[in-house]
């Protein structure tokens, strides 16, 4: 499209202007992409890392805030406003704090705190700083004109309107490297670590396997393939919600159809907690990863399996391979792309599955991950600032995956 | 391996393998229907199975004869108590007989399927052998797959048809009772009438069209760009898609928290729907990017030269053209935004907000029976089913086209 010169002069060299138009249409289509994800995912990443550095519990979302009660007391000479104030945060303090409002007309001024300025009707008090959980009342006496019930209700329907600065962890500059030393320091790190191999490598073979053997036996055609194939899809297209709890109910200890037929069949004589057991809880979830993908594998497999020429199989019936010589030597070879793609991916994207631990076992009974891991941390012990860190680990792998991936897949099936 | 490959090797191990495999699907299966206790009987079914086999290679009788005799001796073992299927005191005698009988039918038909083509008792060609052994592992994955999928799923839905003490006393039972007629599904009307899941219901859907809507708006122009415009940067914004397709959700989901309490867009509608289409844009532009890049480029190139701007190209020309694929990224977009979990866990509080799978959430509780768990589970797995079952054409390909993600 470029060469749009004269004639006898050769194509053009460098950019011309057509192509700068072209890359300007193309960054104009991207802008509202790139903007919108790089606001959801690039800004929640660096904010991640910064997170992490800092000593942040949940409590600390909220910053301090001076809050503020208003009332109308007494009667007579005693009549009264009264603003009792007080921190919101129980070690921080708030300084520069001002209160401001409005009197009603019904009520003029006689006397009110050294503190406050009037300016009409408005008025606003410097109350200076306060402690951390410390509180401060301001009163301003008034005379009445009218009805009191009216007073009162004109009086606290106007909001008093505070301000002050406060100190917020989130945006200060106070780092602390203790939330990397809380994760890495004590055993249970390496546990969780070794815990979230184990269901990361199991569960990707686990279904690369089954899905293997589930597109060999779809491969074929017969009446019936298109409801098995529909039917085999099942566990990948439900929501993980409802499969986990068929699951958990399923497995329930004490009224579980399993157990129940297990004891039937007479391969055990007592029931299993499947998901609570140690080291049984680890198997049964990567067993769940498993069920929940082997679809997914299954159909990538039969996608490829179905585009082999099948002249080659003709070829190697007339020199007379046997069935699994066919399938060592001619159908294997041929699924390796697909199988080692399909492994990497799915390797990165089991290490970073949550919800289906979360729902089966919560990451009890030693099945916690690194997902798992970082919502403990940040919510079930309220520590965000040890869960961004883990979330920092879990991130780092990521991308020593990814490299890996881009450097020795991508160019071989071009996904 | 060459010691095996004998009919008189082959056919009794097959046999007894396959007998046994069909007893216990059909010890399950039974169970499960009727509610009365039934097992495999092992040894006796490895037993029985060994004979059939090594009767199938020697006598080699037709596909109706194998079918019959052994529906009749199944039966007579029944009778006398050594049958491949084994049942309990209270298991009901008709079942008992019908089930060995189909039992008998099943194995004789299909063990002539696996074994039928061997030619005798002597030595089998690694040709015969390995089909015969193919043969019994296809029928095997069948049995096996079928089980593991429709199992769990027949529990949901027979569980939110019963009530607790009734699945207490016999977690085996998923027999229902016929007679209650729509009381059947009183667990749904509860559903409905106190825990509010119409509105969930209502709640998922609109969330779900809305992010399929705001997805295809944002990533058909990227994805148009990313296949046909040549820009620098081009290979490394194809590569960071992918890159940001493998960011796990729960590490963004701790500062969209954050920020979402900050802002207070937690427990509102409108931050849900803003933040699910960023989660699915990349998918559907990865998606989408593969599928332009397979259309001819030339009905776009003729559509230029006849004076059509970009946009109107795009417009015209590329997306009459990919309704196939647009309506496989809208399928697959509204299967994860409507099975969308940790976000609307976190990010929603309030019940009157909920959509279907924080609505199911809250009802794992232990004040709450089980049956409207699975009542609730059935109601979230029905319609994406229906759709799925419905569209599975598109969602097939549209699976394949590049989303491995889950």
């Amino acid at each position: 499209m470029s060469d749009s010169t004269g004639p006898a002069s050769g194509p053009p060299r460098g950019t011309g202007p057509l192509l700068k138009r072209e890359a300007r249409l193309a960054w104009g289509l991207l802008f509202p992409t790139l903007a919108i994800v790089s606001a959801v995912v690039v800004l929640p990443l660096l904010a991640i890392f910064w997170i992490s550095f800092k000593p942040i519990g949940l409590a600390d979302l909220r910053p301090p805030t001076p809050v503020v009660r208003e009332s109308l007391r007494g009667s007579g000479d005693d009549l009264r406003l009264q603003y009792r104030v007080r921190n919101s945060s129980q070690s921080e303090p708030i300084t520069g704090v001002t209160l401001s409002d409005s009197l009603p007309e019904s009520l003029t001024v006689l006397t009110a705190d050294p503190r406050c300025t009037f300016d009409g009707a408005d008025f606003t008090c410097d109350l200076g700083d306060l402690d951390g959980g410390g509180r401060d009342e301001v009163e301003i006496f008034v005379a009445l004109q009218g009805d009191e019930d009216a007073a009162e209700e004109a009086a606290e329907g106007s909001d008093p309107r505070m301000t002050g600065r406060s100190n917020n962890i989130l945006t200060n500059f106070d780092f602390t490297l203790e939330n990397f030393d809380r994760i890495f320091s004590g055993d249970e790190f390496w546990g969780v670590l070794g815990v979230t191999l184990f269901y990361t490598v199991f569960g990707t073979l686990g279904a690369l396997i089954f899905g293997l053997f589930a597109a060999m036996l779809l491969n074929k055609e017969f009446r019936g393939q298109g409801i098995l194939r529909g039917l085999y899809l099942f566990p990948y297209v439900a929501p993980v919600i409802a499969v986990a709890f068929a699951w958990i109910i399923l497995f329930d200890p004490f009224s579980g159809s399993a157990n129940a037929l297990l004891i039937q069949m007479g391969v055990t004589s007592s029931s299993i907690n499947f998901f609570g057991e140690r080291p049984l809880a680890l198997i049964m979830v990567t067993v769940f990863e498993i069920w929940r993908y082997f679809p997914l594998s299954f159909l990538f497999i039969l996608a490829r399996m179905q585009s082999i020429d099948t002249d080659m199989y003709e070829a190697a019936d007339m020199d007379g391979a046997s069935p699994f010589q066919k399938f060592w030597y001619l159908s294997l070879p041929q699924l390796l792309g697909i199988l080692s793609v399909l492994f990497l991916l799915r390797f990165i994207w089991t290490f970073n599955k949550f919800d289906d631990i979360f729902l089966l076992t919560g990451g009890n009974a030693g099945t916690r991950t690194l997902t798992v891991n970082v919502y403990e941390q940040a919510f079930a012990i309220s520590n965000i600032g040890a869960g961004a860190a883990v979330a920092v680990v879990v991130f780092c792998c990521l991308v020593l995956f990814s490299v890996f991936f881009f450097r020795y897949v991508s160019q071989e099936e071009g996904l | 391996m060459r010691a095996l490959r004998f009919g008189y090797v082959t056919g009794p191990v097959l046999g007894a393998l396959w007998l046994f495999v069909l007893a216990t699907t059909l010890a399950v299966l039974m169970s499960f229907a009727t509610g009365d206790p039934f097992r495999p009987a092992g040894l006796w079914s490895l037993l029985w199975g060994a004979a059939l086999g090594l009767g199938l290679v020697a006598l080699r009788p037709g596909k109706g004869i194998a079918s019959l005799a052994a529906a009749v001796v199944f039966v007579l073992l029944a009778v006398i108590g050594i049958g491949p299927v084994a049942s309990g005191e209270t298991a009901s005698t008709l079942w008992k007989l019908v089930g060995s009988g189909a039992l008998g039918l099943a194995t004789g038909w299909s063990l002539h399927v696996i074994l039928g083509h061997l030619p005798g008792m002597g030595a089998l060609t690694r040709h015969e052998f390995e089909e015969a052994v193919i043969r019994f592992l296809t029928g095997f994955g069948y049995i096996f797959f079928t089980a593991i999928v429709a199992i769990p799923f027949y529990v949901m839905v027979m569980t939110s048809l019963k009530n607790q003490s009734e699945l207490i006393q016999n977690p085996l039972d998923f027999t229902i009772d016929l007679s209650q007629g729509w009381g059947l599904f009183r667990s749904y009307v509860e559903l409905f009438a106190d825990f509010n899941f119409g509105s969930y219901l209502w709640t998922s859907f609109y969330v779900s069209v809305l992010t399929v809507l705001l997805t295809l708006a944002f990533s058909i122009p990227g994805a148009y760009a990313v296949a046909r415009l040549r820009f620098r940067g081009r290979a490394a914004f194809s590569r960071s898609i992918l890159l940001i397709y493998m960011v796990p959700m729960i590490v963004l989901a701790l500062p969209i928290y954050i920020a979402f309490s900050m802002t207070g867009l937690r427990n509102t509608i409108f931050g849900i729907v803003l933040i699910y289409p960023v989660t699915t844009i990349p998918v559907a532009l990865y998606m989408l990017q593969g599928y332009f890049r397979g259309l001819p480029a030339e009905v776009e190139e003729a559509g230029l030269m006849d004076g059509l701007s970009r946009l109107a190209v795009i417009w015209k020309i590329t997306l009459p053209l990919s309704l196939p694929a647009l309506a496989s990224v809208s399928l697959y977009v509204f299967m994860i935004a409507w099975n969308e979990f940790l976000l609307a866990f976190m990010l929603l509080d309030d019940p009157s907000k909920f959509t279907l799978t924080r609505g199911i959430a809250s009802l794992n509780s232990s004040e709450i029976p089980r049956q409207h768990l699975m009542a609730g589970a059935v109601v979230a797995t029905v319609p994406i089913m229906a759709l799925f079952l419905g569209l599975e054409r598109f969602m097939t390909k549209g699976l394949t086209a590049g989303s491995v993600k889950g």
